[in-house]
């Protein structure tokens, strides 16, 4: 039996209101928050609370420097080379929003090309549709391998000197696997194109090393890896951001302000217009001590052990099938499946009366379910606290809509 | 408690009327076709509809979807096939009220479309029966803009 060590760090699991025990499975779309976060909030409203860089008084300095400690402490979890590289957003969307429309916008031409893979979130895709139809660039895909996963093929057939950015997922929110990014940053550094990679589902799953992957731009958002919702990051290569426009203007970035023009303050700070979500960065400077405490290779383990097991029992089902690779370890924490001939949502809502929560649609991939040719799946997906409990819970459940929609209830 | 639960949705009727849909199909030069997306699951739905008179003379729908919009789907088609254009808003109207106001009172015009009762204590689940009659009401605010 595997039982999770982390399960009893989340208060959200002894607090149910109901009496049957619910198996969270939704994780890819928003974690669970460990007490260390929650009491960490309480703690910066009860004794911080101010706002920051405003005020020569203590309680202001003293938000300030937290806010700021936590810059640190992202730009050590992820190893970017300065701090200023670390720019706080409201999360993925908005850091990959200011990539797109920030950096991009301007410096692409309509002989030019983007390259994205059929796996992309639509928060990945949507604005890299816009860039393309603005400039009248080409939007090219990358297509995935027999084995459901992206095809290294194809990617290099696709690439060519016209190709101005690559932007790829690192995990995948569906097919749950994990993207070659050091070599398709290799691959495309050689043709002079940029790299952004869309991180939202492998923080707080996977070591991330920006030097290493060596990237231009990485988005990611806290509340999928412990942290409340409303805060995440983007990551630059310093010389990039510096060129970054901000899409917002306000108090704080600037450094002068005169009737007709303004100077505006280096990085980072040029570009978070506003008062931050300072109690949320906070709150993501205790998720990352949180995740740190728990070592990232030992959380990796566990889901992995977890996935396979969950694999083994769907597959054991005749009636499943599974998208995405034929092997459990490809999957980090992900399994996206469908019941043959009984639609997700018939499928879902029987779950959701057994305690199961899953997610049910399209995921927000909705040109991967066109690429897969369905028009949505099931989705399970897993985190530290999860056990096998949960897993048996699901598989009981799957058994109950076999009995109820094949057989007449 | 769950199996009533899954019953008060699933009624025998709606499971039938899921696997097996009425005027399921494309009609022959329709006066007006409405397609409609369920945006957070990515179902979809084709109404046809073949007016004369302010009747509605036919009626098919195609697409993929749940049991639950299917079924909404078929007995929907079949309560309108010959109703006129007032006669059809009236039922939806009806229909809207019979799926999200606990105090209806259940109005016989409905017919067999009155087994969707159930899908009121499933709020997740109340878009998936009024898709089509949803795409019922986009073609006859087509039809009626058109003509004037
Ligand atoms: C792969 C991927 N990219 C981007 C996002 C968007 O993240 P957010 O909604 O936090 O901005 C998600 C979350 O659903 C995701 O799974």
């Amino acid at each position: 039996m595997i039982e999770s060590p982390y399960r009893h760090d989340f208060p959200f699991f002894y607090s149910q209101k109901e009496k049957l025990k619910r198996a969270y499975l939704d994780s890819a779309a928003t974690t669970q928050k460990p007490s260390s976060v929650i009491e960490e909030l309480v703690h910066f409203y009860t004794e911080d609370n101010a706002n920051i860089y405003r005020g020569i008084y203590a309680t202001s300095q003293r938000a300030t420097s937290k806010f700021e400690a936590v810059r640190d402490q992202v730009k050590t979890f992820i190893n970017a080379s300065e701090r200023t590289e670390i720019i706080f957003t409201k999360g993925t969307t908005q850091s990959l929003n200011w990539i797109v429309f920030g950096y991009f916008w301007d410096r692409l031409h309509s002989d030019d090309e983007i390259l994205i893979s059929v796996m992309e979130h639509h928060s990945n895709l949507v604005p890299w549709q816009q860039l393309a139809i603005h400039t009248g660039a080409k939007l090219n895909y990358v297509n995935l391998n027999e084995d459901q996963q992206l095809d290294i093929d194809d990617f290099k057939a696709k690439l060519n000197s016209r190709v101005k950015v690559v932007a790829l997922t690192h995990v995948s929110n569906v097919l749950g696997c994990l993207n070659p990014v050091t070599q398709i940053t290799t691959l495309a550094h050689k043709f002079g194109a940029k790299v952004v990679i869309d991180g939202a589902q492998a923080i707080g799953h996977l070591q991330v090393d920006v030097q290493e992957i060596n990237c231009d731009f990485y988005a990611f958002s806290g509340h999928k890896a412990f942290a409340p919702t409303g805060v995440g990051v983007l990551y630059g290569k310093k010389e990039l951001l510096e060129k970054m426009k901000p899409l917002e203007y306000g108090g704080e970035m600037i450094s002068d302000v005169n009737y007709q023009n303004t100077s505006f303050k280096d990085l980072p700070l040029r570009l978070e217009a506003g008062t931050q979500n300072i109690s949320g960065v906070i709150g993501l400077g205790a998720a990352l001590d949180y995740l740190n405490k728990c070592k990232l290779n030992e959380i990796e383990c566990y889901i992995k052990k977890l996935t396979k097991l969950a694999f083994e029992q769907l597959i054991s089902i005749p009636e499943v099938i599974i998208y995405g690779s034929k092997n459990a370890s490809f999957h980090q924490g992900i399994i996206s499946f469908n019941i043959k001939g009984i639609h997700p949502h018939d499928v879902a809502t029987v779950l959701d009366i057994k305690g199961v929560e899953v997610r049910a649609g399209h995921h927000c991939a909705q040109v991967l379910m066109r690429y897969l040719n369905i028009p949505a799946c099931l989705r399970l997906s897993l985190h530290i606290y999860n056990d096998e409990t949960d897993i048996q819970q699901l598989i009981i459940a799957l058994h109950e809509v076999l009995r109820f929609f094949k057989h007449g209830s | 408690m769950d199996h009533d639960n899954l019953s008060t949705l699933y009624r025998q009727a709606i499971l039938e009327a899921g696997e097996d849909p009425h005027n399921f199909g494309d009609l022959l030069r329709p006066t007006v076709s409405t397609e409609l997306h369920n945006p957070t699951c990515g179902d979809v739905i084709i109404l046809q509809l073949k007016i004369s008179d302010h009747i509605i003379k036919d009626i098919k729908f195609k697409g993929q979807g749940c049991i639950i919009s299917q079924a909404s789907a078929s007995i929907m088609t079949d309560l309108i096939k010959g109703k006129s254009l007032d006669q059809a808003k009236k039922l939806r109207i009806a229909f809207s009220q019979m799926i999200t106001d606990d105090h209806f009172i259940d109005n016989d015009k409905l017919k067999d479309a009155l087994i969707f009762k159930g899908v009121r204590k499933f709020p997740q689940r109340i878009k998936c029966a009024t898709l089509v009659w949803n795409a019922l009401e986009k073609s006859i605010q087509h039809v009626e803009e058109t003509n004037g």
